[in-house]
């Protein structure tokens, strides 16, 4: 059966089980790539999207709780890959081999939007949800101070 | 030959939805990731240079996270001198490499080897490439070759000028009659640079960069596969009739074992359950009947393994001893082996270990084991989790009885290896289901299924004796580990080839044999013996009243490579050993892959028990780095990894299986426990060798903290993780 999710800003009918997970519409049938597996048990935060500005594991969620929200994904930050977000995680070369950083990213965004400067220790709440195995931590808690910098210069 | 159960109704249902159309876009991955080989002229196969001067370099290793795409570009483009910014990289032809007599030479990636290994030849692609283009532009210019100058993308002879763009064709004709040998430390304009920054990143900030998850291919199907829970274990039968109407089951093929006892990377016995996708095949595959064969492993457990290995302890090993007689890498010039029980038993000073243990590990790399496969009846189309293309290639021909040159094995980016890679079948298991089905399917390993059937980094136990001298420094020492049988290199590593001078030593070893497969998994011999030797060297120190860092100063006199890392660690750490109560420092210095790498680490552990690592500070000399950045990020990046096993990780084995498969139970470090403070500084001999720089700060950081932990508390910390460790 058809489903509608609005993600990043357009309305997409998606022929789908309803309890598809949300992660799965999002990758299978709605072919945006950018959110990844993980756990599939909300454990690890590689699947991050932000719904209705609040950073969701989307890998057990089914895909019909998301419905008439605004579901955003990596792929709609920018059009250019200059987020402020994206152009701190450039800067000081976050990422390495890169898998967990859509979901990193997506939990910086939706931090950033909330408290435009946070501490470290709202940081390590926000990103609490998100591991990274080549261990980035370092350099993704100073890229979200610059990347609040950024915004605010 | 696999056996095929369809479910008519749904496979009839998706071949409809196939040739109608399919719901998402298609895209091609070889084409998504890195760029694809420009248009210009190939002078050799590393390089191509277009007519507007941008040159694609090819790079036969993965990138896995650890630098790869871009070191060897910039080993090139420092020989073929090209502006960085002209610089593009390419992923390798696996197809090309394995028909050419090994193009590349080598396409395997691990062990920190890309550029300590690999630059001889890498630079000399470079160099050739650069010699070429002098002798056509002489040729054309009828000038002397001395007096052409390549550089900076630029030809010129006099009032003579071109772009490299300009004579690449022509270079592609030219035969030298000698190589030209390669430059020597020193003469480097582009190597050692502090800013250059990896190519690989901003496809990493917006999603673009492929992993073989994202890999679409038309009219494919998804795939669960679940080996034996118990590993070696058989499949026996399962039930198909019991699920193959859940909503979009297509078939269930039967993933048949061919060897007895299958190497890392044969098929293992199992069943797959294909489905429209991913999330119905796993469903669907959770529930229908299985029946297995446990095998021989079915009661073994993690207290089982223990009491084996404390009963080997207990006794005599075998003495490890390299080729020539001596105990490793002939740093043992002198040592008495024979002579350390006789002088143990008459000392009135002697130190009696405990016993240290560290348990498996596994990878749980981000992405989950992946690979999608197009058999065809002309062609084979893979894209897979692996760190040797090559080697996947031949080994998804030999499942598919093809010849290599009609399999295509294409290269996408890794989300992480750390010795996973080369260790997995999940290749076969798409290459045997397409075949099956007749599809393009695509396998997508659960987070369970990974972790149960991974290749473990094995358990190491060890313990030691030693009688100290007058001077509180050991005469003699005998260690003792105990390994896994299949690879007992495991534990030995830095134990009999440790650098301190203690006169007379014997190292023993024993092994236990179980039915975990085990593998690679970034320094998994250096992590464990070194978490164990270098906690026994401050059970030394401190016996015999030494300062633990005077200690190794003072038994690696001599040792310029480690004297360097030793002093820069007593200068710049702010070391003592004297701080306040229920804090300390330690220090832990291990030589892996090359490259001697010491850690000071700072703890404070509160009244209640509760451990805080303030500060972990990384002294490493590699001889030569010639990517500083990737240097500190790699170091960086492999202190936290082993960190995160040291305080939290450690596979639970109950009834043969791996009990602890997902995140909620194998637990790993995040942001909040990553310590505030950490720093890392290069101190390079240089001009004498170059070491591997993917992994050495893992192994010395857990006997650091632990040795902090003990000037902290007086408790010392012999097992992990340290994390259920009472302090």
């Amino acid at each position: 059966m058809a489903i509608t999710l609005n993600i990043n800003g357009e309305d997409r009918s998606l022929d789908i089980d309803p309890q598809m997970p949300l992660l799965w519409a999002i990758r299978e049938a709605a072919g945006l790539t950018g959110t990844k597996f993980g756990c599939g048990i909300a454990q690890c935060g590689n699947c991050t999207v932000i719904i209705d500005g609040n950073a969701v594991r989307s890998c057990n969620q089914p895909a019909a709780t998301a419905a008439g929200k605004s579901i955003r994904t990596i792929e709609s930050i920018s059009e250019n890959n200059d987020h402020p977000v994206q152009q701190a995680w450039q800067e000081l070369t976050v990422p390495q081999c890169g898998y967990c950083q859509s979901g990193q990213i997506m939990s910086a965004v939706a931090l950033l939007e909330k408290s435009p400067n946070p501490s470290d220790r709202e940081i390590d709440q926000a990103m609490a949800g998100n591991i990274c195995r080549c261990g980035t931590y370092p350099r993704i808690r100073a890229a979200i101070h610059r990347a609040a910098e950024i915004s605010s210069s | 030959m696999n056996k095929l159960q369809i479910s008519r109704r749904n496979f009839l249902r998706v071949s409809a939805s196939a040739a109608g159309g399919l719901m998402v876009s298609i895209h091609f991955p070889s084409m998504a990731g890195a760029q694809e080989m420009g248009g210009g002229a190939e002078i050799n196969a590393w390089l191509t240079i277009d007519p507007d001067n941008i040159v694609s370099i090819v790079t036969p290793q993965t990138e896995m996270g650890q630098g790869a795409f871009t070191a060897v570009p910039l080993m090139v483009a420092e020989e073929l001198n090209i502006p960085w910014e002209n610089v593009r990289h390419v992923f390798a032809d696996a197809n090309r490499h394995v028909n050419n007599d090994n193009l590349y030479t080598t396409t395997s990636t691990g062990g920190s080897t890309t550029v300590s290994r690999r630059h001889p030849y890498i630079m000399q692609a470079g160099a050739s490439a650069r010699e070429r283009l002098r002798v056509a532009a002489a040729n054309r210019w009828s000038v002397p070759l001395e007096s052409v100058v390549a550089e900076q993308g630029m030809l010129t002879s006099g009032d003579m000028q071109g772009t490299y763009g300009d004579f690449a064709a022509d270079a592609a004709e030219v035969t030298l009659e000698t190589e030209p040998a390669i430059k020597a430390y020193g003469d480097w304009w582009l190597l050692g640079k502090e800013d250059i920054k990896r190519l690989d990143i901003p496809l990493k900030t917006n999603g673009t960069a492929t992993y073989p998850i994202d890999v679409v291919v038309e009219g494919m199907v998804y795939a669960a596969c679940q080996a034996c829970p118990v590993p070696e274990g058989r499949l026996v039968s399962y039930d198909f009739d019991a699920v193959k109407d859940m909503p979009g089951v297509i078939a269930a093929v039967e993933l048949v074992q061919t060897k007895d006892v299958p190497s890392f990377t044969d098929l293992r016995s199992g069943v797959a359950i294909v489905a429209e996708s991913w999330y119905q095949a796993k469903n669907a595959l959770a529930v229908m009947p299985i029946t297995w064969d446990l095998g021989r492993g079915a009661s073994m457990s993690n207290e089982s393994m223990a009491a084996e290995a404390m009963q080997l302890i207990s006794q005599p090993g075998t003495v490890l001893l390299d080729e020539e007689g001596n105990i490793g890498r002939g740093l043992d010039q002198g040592v008495n082996h024979d002579a350390v029980y006789g002088i143990i038993e008459a000392s009135t000073n002697v130190v009696q270990g405990d016993v240290y243990h560290r348990p498996f590990e596994t990878h749980a790399t981000m992405m989950p084991p992946c690979a999608v496969a197009d058999v065809k009846e002309d062609r084979c189309d893979i894209w897979t989790f692996t760190q040797d293309i090559a080697r996947s290639l031949n080994e998804a021909a030999d499942q598919l009885g093809r010849d290599t040159t009609n399999v295509f094995l294409h290269q996408t980016y890794l989300g992480g290896g750390f010795g996973g890679g080369y260790n997995m079948d999940v290749h076969r298991q798409a290459a045997a289901i397409s075949a099956e089905i007749g599809r393009p399917v695509k396998v997508i390993r659960s987070r369970e299924e990974d972790i149960a059937q991974d290749s473990q980094r094995p358990p190491v136990w060890g313990t030691f004796t030693a009688a100290l001298g007058e001077d509180g420094l050991p005469e003699a020492l005998v260690t003792h580990f105990v390994g896994e049988e299949k690879m007992p290199a495991f534990a030995q590593r830095g134990v009999a080839n440790m650098p301190y001078l203690i006169p007379n030593r014997r190292h023993e070893n024993s092994s236990i044999q179980n039915h975990i497969p085990i593998g690679f998994h970034r320094a998994p011999g250096a992590n464990s013996t070194g978490f164990i030797v270098e906690q026994m060297v401050d059970e030394m120190a401190q016996a015999g009243g030494w300062d633990p860092l005077e200690w190794r100063l003072k038994l690696t006199e001599g040792n310029e490579p480690w004297q360097r890392v030793l002093l820069a660690m007593k200068e710049k750490s702010g070391w003592t050993t004297d701080m306040g109560d229920g804090e300390g420092m330690g220090c832990a210095v291990v030589e892996s892959h090359g490259t001697i790498a010491g850690c000071v680490a700072t703890v404070a552990v509160s009244r209640r028990g509760q451990l805080f690592i303030d500060k972990l500070q990384y002294f490493i000399n590699s001889g030569y780095v010639i990517s500083p950045l990737t240097a500190v990020e790699q170091a960086e990046s492999s202190a936290i990894w082993e960190m995160s096993h040291a305080m939290f990780g450690g596979l639970v084995i109950r009834d043969g299986r791996v009990v602890n498969t997902n995140f909620d139970s194998y637990t790993m470090m995040r942001m909040a426990d990553t310590p505030p403070v950490i720093e890392v500084s290069l101190e390079m001999s240089e001009d004498q060798w170059w070491g591997g720089l993917g992994e050495p700060t893992g192994p010395p950081t857990p006997p650091a903290v632990a040795n902090a932990i003990f000037y902290a508390t007086g408790t010392r910390v012999r097992s992990t993780p340290i994390a259920q460790a009472t302090l």
